[in-house]
């Protein structure tokens, strides 16, 4: 595939991602921070926090299945991954964690469960999706292409 | 005796004669013998004998004579010349000692009297020391009973049972017949039989005051005897035989009762007594010994202090009891005021309203009216309707003002304000009324007088307003000048406000106001009253001033609630007068911008695109967004260090950072406890860096809580690139920021 058309799979690709609710203006941003002293500056960033995601999801889950529920240790990994997703741009996954401490402040055990289950179903997809993006990415550096800037009018 | 002439005999002598002889020798020989063995063996049964010495000089002496005495028995007959001479050995041995002896004796025997003589001195001696003795066994014995009457006197504060127990004790330990005391009646002329030992209820006997035996007991503070017969001591009804046995009279000092008793006896001055008096029991041949004297004069004064204490303590009860009472009704009273005040306040604030609403209507609806079609006269009447309804709202809102401001709910409204357009304002707004008065009003500002300040503009310009008003309308003719200046501490201290301490800091300064004016002046002495509400001078109220008597006071409310002091001078009538007040202002902090922490504005005017070079700090404990920021900020063109633990930073920030971003949303962990250490790492404030607090919400709490830290600014996550770019460059060009969203 030569690189024009590559470019433009990519820029189809990304804005699908958006209208999806996948991402949102954030991500934008750290685009637009991406530059010549800092080229890697979004897949740093998005590997810092599938590398974070894991850890918090882990804790999330065992947390959950200790036989009391100390619901503000869990409130606190949910307030970590809301922070981090956020600054991602990670939409969906932000708004599950949103859901998810409603049910931690009612304590509700069944309900946090659910949304552990929820939250983790939304990061995978978006975590497959950004891993996608970026296999992309690398297609269009190799064949000696650039990364298009996106406009998008939200 | 000793004179033994041993003559040896010539002719043969009478046989009888011989044998006598030689039997008395013989025996006086065994009595020699003896004697040293008797006197030996006495001697070794005592345990002292000083003369050992003599003794066996003694000793030998006898033993000697005796051996003479024994050998002479030989000697009746014919004798060898072995006898002559053991017998001329032991005379001339004898001879040697009883010579040694009888030397010897001239000293011994005046020794030996002289013991005799030491020996009836030591005699005497334990004589005198025995009877000393006696003397202090005894004064033990009566120190012992006053201890034990006094414990007992003192071991209770109720007057009754002291003087009860004091009879009680004193009968028993000296074993009276009769005990009694008498004690001063109201008048003070006579005594009273009070208390008596044996009888249960004395019957009323009283004496009078002033008999000889009486007047001699209280003259002295000792025990007096006295005679059986005197009408103090004719206590018993003896029958005939008996012979009383002897009397003894003691005085008691009643030492304070008098100053606590009803105060409204004829004499208070002279020392009052009461009499105590003791008899021995009857027919016994008792005297009353000088120790038991002592003892009944101790106690006397015991039963003194004792009652005076008792006396103090009735007192102190009924001072107590009169204090609660007190208090009770004090705190009554208060809860009374309490109510009262709290009724006002209820119907102050529901007639406030009340009294508002139709206000308003009036004068909203009359000033409509004015702006139609009116005929002169009606428009000379919708003009004065305006004009009193306007005077009205004025006196409610200052009567309301002045209701808040005594119950002290009254709060200046503090904010930063330009001070030198007060005073314009002022200025302008009086112009009108003092020129058609033609008085000349000018307006002094001190160079020095910051124009900007920090306090309550609206409390201070009708505080200005009312003073200056009063000027003007006070003075019909003259002139008015209002000056204005910062007060330096030594004219701070000003002798007519001896009780205003003023404090110069930093922060603030004190603005001082003085107007004068040459009107009609005012009387010196009506010069308190003018703070007063309500109280108004004749010659004010005469002159219609239509004020309500507010105005200074509601002024004086404000000044001192501005920290400050108002007073005013006059000289007299028709001299004018000069009112002055002083009130505490803060330094505003930047002087040509009032610029206010979270007024939601944005300029957008000069924003810098990029920050080369700006030394920045964040803090976040969440790795992803940390880096987010920092990316930002990096691509900003800042130099960024990000940490995530409070003490990280502590350990990085120094004055080189310009500006610190951090999270104040982290749970666990307190972004606002940084602010404060920031805060007191850096106190001058060009030193600090800005503090910026990042937070995923803006809710009350969170601006609350940062305003209290001293946070700089507050920015919601997430933050794109552009949101940052005019955060910095408000920060860095007003060091304040606003919310940004």
């Amino acid at each position: 595939m030569e690189v024009g058309q590559m470019q433009r799979q990519w820029v189809d690709y990304t804005k699908s991602l958006f209208l999806e609710g996948f991402l949102d203006g954030q991500f934008l941003q750290l685009q637009q921070l991406q530059d010549e002293s800092n080229p890697d500056f979004v897949v740093e960033v998005v590997s810092l926090f599938f590398e974070d995601s894991e850890k918090l999801l882990n804790d999330l889950t065992r947390a959950l299945e200790q036989p009391t529920v100390d619901f503000k240790r869990v409130d606190a990994h949910v307030h970590q991954f809301k922070g981090s997703s956020s600054s991602i741009g990670a939409q969906r996954v932000k708004n599950a964690c949103i859901a998810f401490r409603n049910f931690c402040e009612e304590k509700n055990t069944e309900g946090c469960v659910r949304c552990v289950q929820q939250v983790k179903h939304e990061y995978y997809l978006v975590k497959s999706k950004l891993e996608t993006l970026f296999a992309l990415e690398q297609q269009i550096m190799a064949a000696g292409g650039s990364i298009p800037m996106l406009e998008l009018n939200f | 005796m000793l004179a033994c002439n041993c003559i040896e005999p010539q002719w043969p002598a009478d046989e009888l004669l011989m044998k006598y002889q030689y039997i008395s020798d013989f025996f006086i020989a065994l009595a020699y013998f003896s004697i040293p063995l008797e006197l030996i063996y006495f001697v070794k049964k005592s345990a002292v004998f000083p003369y050992r010495w003599v003794l066996v000089q003694f000793g030998a002496f006898i033993v000697l004579c005796g051996a003479t005495h024994l050998i002479n028995l030989w000697t009746f007959s014919i004798h060898s010349r072995t006898v002559a001479m053991v017998m001329t050995t032991a005379k001339v041995l004898t001879a040697v000692v009883s010579c040694a002896t009888a030397l010897m004796l001239v000293h011994i025997i005046p020794d030996l009297l002289s013991v005799k003589t030491r020996e009836l001195f030591l005699k005497n001696k334990a004589a005198e020391l025995d009877r000393e003795m006696g003397l202090i066994r005894t004064q033990e014995e009566t120190g012992r009973h006053v201890r034990m009457l006094t414990h007992e006197i003192r071991s209770t504060l109720d007057r009754h049972t002291i003087l009860k127990t004091t009879l009680v004790e004193l009968g028993r330990t000296l074993a009276l017949e009769e005990c009694a005391l008498w004690m001063p009646t109201r008048t003070g002329l006579e005594l009273q039989l009070s208390y008596t030992l044996r009888q249960q209820n004395p019957v009323g006997y009283t004496v009078p005051i002033h008999l000889p035996v009486i007047n001699q007991v209280f003259s002295s503070n000792r025990a007096v005897k006295i005679s059986a017969n005197s009408p103090v001591a004719k206590l018993r009804q003896l029958a005939g035989r008996h012979i009383p046995g002897e009397v003894v009279a003691v005085r008691v000092p009643l030492l304070h009762l008098s100053n606590f008793q009803i105060n409204d006896w004829p004499e208070l001055s002279t020392k009052r007594y009461a009499l105590m008096v003791l008899m021995l029991p009857s027919d016994s041949a008792r005297q009353w010994h000088v120790h038991e004297l002592e003892l009944v004069e101790v106690v006397a004064d015991q039963v003194a202090v004792a009652l005076s204490h008792a006396a103090i303590l009735e007192e102190s009860m009924r001072a107590r009891d009169l204090l609660m009472e007190q208090n009770i009704a004090l705190d009554l009273a208060r809860r009374e005021a309490e109510t009262a005040i709290r009724a006002r306040n209820d119907f102050l604030a529901v007639m406030n309203h009340e009294m508002r609403t139709p206000m308003h209507a009036i004068i909203a609806l009359s000033s409509l009216l004015q702006e139609t079609e009116l005929t002169a006269e009606q428009r000379l009447m919708v003009e004065t309707i305006l004009r009193s309804s306007n005077l009205l709202a004025t006196l409610i809102n200052d009567v309301l003002d002045l209701s808040r401001l005594e119950d002290g709910s009254l709060q200046l409204e503090i904010a930063t304000f330009n001070l030198h357009s007060v005073f314009r304002e002022v200025h302008n707004m009086i112009k009108p009324v003092a020129s058609i008065k033609r008085l000349s009003v000018t307006l002094n500002i001190a160079a020095d007088l910051p124009m900007y300040a920090i306090g309550d503009e609206k409390r201070l310009m009708q505080t200005i307003l009312n003073v200056v008003g009063n000027a003007v309308k006070f003075s019909k003719e003259g002139s008015i000048s209002i000056t204005a200046f910062v007060a330096k501490s030594e004219s701070l201290r000003d002798f007519r406000a001896p009780d205003f301490f003023p404090v110069q800091s930093d922060n603030h300064f004190y603005l001082r106001v003085q107007v004068k004016d040459s009107g009609s002046g005012i009387n010196p002495q009506d010069i308190p009253k003018l703070f007063t509400k309500f109280a108004q001078t004749q010659a004010l109220a005469t002159r219609n001033s239509g004020g309500s008597g507010l105005g200074l006071a509601i002024c004086k409310r404000f000044v001192n609630l501005m920290e400050g002091h108002i007073w005013i001078e006059s000289e007299g009538l028709g001299k004018g007068c000069t009112a002055t007040f002083i009130v505490k202002l803060g330094f505003p902090e930047r002087s040509n911008e009032s610029k206010l922490p979270f007024a939601p504005k944005l300029q957008a005017n000069h924003v810098q695109t990029n920050f080369p070079g700006l030394k920045v700090l964040v803090m976040d404990d969440n790795g992803v967004s940390r880096s987010v920021t920092k990316g930002l900020l990096a691509h900003l063109g800042c130099d960024v260090t990000a940490v995530s633990l409070i003490d990280e930073l502590l350990h990085v920030i120094s004055q080189e950072h310009k500006v610190v971003f951090m999270d104040v949303s982290m749970p666990g962990i307190d972004g606002y406890e940084l602010a404060v250490r920031i805060h007191e790492k850096f106190t001058k404030r060009h030193e600090r860096p800005v503090l910026v607090a990042l937070t995923g919400s803006i809710d009350k709490i969170t601006k609350e809580n940062c305003m209290r830290v001293g946070v700089d600014g507050v920015i919601l996550k997430p933050v794109s690139v552009d949101k940052m770019r005019s955060v910095l460059s408000e920060l860095l060009e007003h060091r304040v920021l606003f919310e940004a969203m």
